[in-house]
Formats: structure tokens, C-alpha cells, sequence
């Protein structure tokens, strides 16, 4: 019955111990309870994604290692060069600043009765974007990062310059994607047929845009 | 007291550094606290009765921890660890609320 004193150190250390132990896995359970918790088709889709996203990433890899062993057996620059080149080329392709051909698509309004507004516009050009669009002219006007689309008397205007009607809007991009993301139910194409316009398009196989934008 | 103290250093100094639990132990560290938590309970009931006795303390809490992991780390040898480690924790579940239980009528007279 008379405890020791050794004893009494020894089981106040076990306390410690324990107050620590505890304290630890209270703080590791609460670490990860993400994939824990996960169902197994969750994990299953989480997996896949990774190893896409990997695959992916590896590709990129590959064209950068590439990229790499050119910058360094050329020379004379000749490599650099073109890979400035090709870079300014896609840069001005999707800046606008460069004439762009390619697959795309046609979307031809028509609206007699000016009963299109500005956001119908907006959405229809969200909704090429989305599918994959990489350069859209509407009209004559090369869309760019600013461009806007304002209501005016008697139609809409984009960047400052009132459109006229019909309204053209080409698109380069996959002509399928873009044609199925514009025809969904309660999509672009209806909200303009339900305001009272009509709208047809035509997939192409090779679309030109000429437009530019000047900056 | 010294138990008292030790408990609050430990859960102070693991909410301070909170290191990583070691690879091999996590099996077994849950079990093996609660089995922990057993003895805790039993030295208290002791304490409570006025028969409690450090030395039998020490044992039981060494010998509580030990067995349970060394249950969990064999079931994991045959295959049925999960089944193994629900099984000992029900069983020291059963004994922290008979514990618990005698330590509340002993101090709520109820």
C-alpha cells in the first residue's frame, strides 16, 4: 500500500506519456480525413484524374525536355529564333493581333426586329469560349481580353462600333464541340430563337479570320 | 498530483510539437491509448477507494498497453487485425464505463 518513490515518478512519466500520446493522435486522426471518408468510386475518379493530370504532365515534359536539348545543340541561334517566332505567332493568334485559319464555325443571326441585346451576344461568345473557341471574330471585329458588348438605339455595339445586323460570328476552335455546346437545351440558339431572332450554323472545315485588333 | 502534473505536461508538450506518429506504431498508438485510458481509470476508481497503489498502477498501465498492441500486431499477422482491434477496444470500453460507473457512485453517492 505505501507507494515508493521511484514508483510514484514512474507512474506520473506513464501520465506524461500518455497526455502525449494522445495529444499526438488526436492531431494525426485530424490530419488527413479526406481519403479516409472517401467512397471508393471517389477514390477511384480521384485516381484517374491524377494519373491523367501525370500523363499530361509527362507529355509536357517531353516537349519541354525537347525544346531544351534544341536550345542547346543549336548554335548559331537558329532554334531560339524559331522558337520565339512560333511563340509570337500563338501569342498573336490568341491575342488577336494576327489573321488566324483553322476548323471553326459559322453562327449566322439574323434579327430584323433588333430584339437581340448585348448580353445575348455576351453569352453566345462565353459559351464559344467554353467550348474550346481559340479565336472569334463577330462582324468585322476581332474579339480580344477587352472587348465589350454595349446596348445602343437600334442594335448593340461591340468595342464602341455599332454591329450590323445579321450578326456574323465566326469561330475557330473544334467545329463539334462548339456547335453541340451552342445547341444545348435551353442554350444560345434558343434564348435567341425564343427572343424573336433566328439562328443557323454552319461547321467549317477551314474558317479564316482576318480581322485583327490594332493593340 | 505527479500523475496530474505528468498528464498536462504530456498533452501540453505533444500540442506543442505535434511530431508525425512513426509509420510502424500507427496501428497500433490508438489502441494502445485506449487501453491506456483503461488503466487511467482503473488508478483513479483505486485512488478513489483509497486502495490505490502506484506499483500496481505502473504493471497494469505497461501490461494494459502492451497486450493491446501485442493483440492488434497479431491479428494483423492472421489477418483479422480490424475484427482484432474493434474486438479489444469494445472489451476496454466496457471496462472504462464499469470504471467510470464505480468512480461516479462513489463520488455522486448515485
Amino acid at each position: 500500500m505505501n507507494s515508493t518513490g521511484p514508483m510514484k515518478i514512474l507512474g506520473g512519466l506513464l501520465c506524461l506519456v500518455f497526455g502525449f500520446a494522445v495529444a499526438v493522435q488526436a492531431h494525426a486522426t485530424r490530419a488527413d480525413t479526406t481519403f479516409a471518408t472517401a467512397r471508393q468510386d471517389e477514390l477511384v475518379g480521384i485516381l484517374s484524374d491524377l494519373s491523367q493530370r501525370s500523363e499530361r504532365l509527362r507529355g509536357d515534359i517531353r516537349d519541354l525536355e525537347d525544346t531544351k536539348a534544341g536550345l542547346e545543340r543549336d548554335a548559331k541561334g537558329q532554334t531560339a529564333l524559331q522558337e520565339a517566332r512560333r511563340r509570337a505567332a500563338a501569342y498573336g493568334v490568341l491575342a488577336g493581333t494576327l489573321p488566324a485559319q483553322g476548323p471553326g464555325i459559322r453562327l449566322d443571326i439574323g434579327d430584323p426586329d433588333g430584339k437581340i441585346r448585348a448580353a445575348t451576344l455576351l453569352d453566345a461568345l462565353e459559351e464559344l469560349r467554353d467550348a474550346g473557341a481559340e479565336v472569334i471574330q463577330v462582324g468585322p471585329l476581332r474579339t480580344g481580353v477587352g472587348s465589350y458588348f454595349t446596348d445602343v438605339t437600334g442594335g448593340v455595339a461591340m468595342d464602341g462600333q455599332v454591329l450590323a445586323r445579321p450578326y456574323t460570328i465566326l469561330a475557330i476552335g473544334d467545329p463539334h464541340t462548339m456547335a453541340t455546346a451552342l445547341n444545348i437545351p435551353g442554350g444560345v440558339i434558343k434564348t435567341i430563337q425564343s427572343a424573336g431572332a433566328t439562328a443557323s450554323i454552319t461547321q467549317e472545315a477551314t474558317t479564316t479570320i482576318n480581322a485583327v485588333r490594332s493593340t | 498530483m505527479i500523475p496530474l502534473i505528468g498528464l498536462i505536461a504530456g498533452v501540453a508538450v505533444g500540442l506543442w510539437f505535434h511530431p508525425d506518429v512513426p509509420l510502424w506504431l500507427q496501428p497500433y498508438l490508438p489502441i494502445a491509448i485506449v487501453a491506456a485510458l483503461d488503466a487511467m481509470f482503473g488508478g483513479l476508481r483505486a485512488k478513489l477507494d483509497g486502495i490505490f497503489d502506484d506499483k500496481v498502477f505502473v504493471v497494469s498501465f505497461l501490461s494494459n498497453t502492451v497486450i493491446a498492441a501485442l493483440i492488434v500486431f497479431l491479428g494483423d499477422q492472421l489477418g483479422v487485425g480490424s475484427q482484432l482491434s474493434t474486438g479489444v477496444v469494445v472489451v476496454l470500453g466496457i471496462r472504462i464505463f464499469s470504471n467510470v460507473a464505480a468512480i461516479r457512485r462513489r463520488v455522486f453517492k448515485a
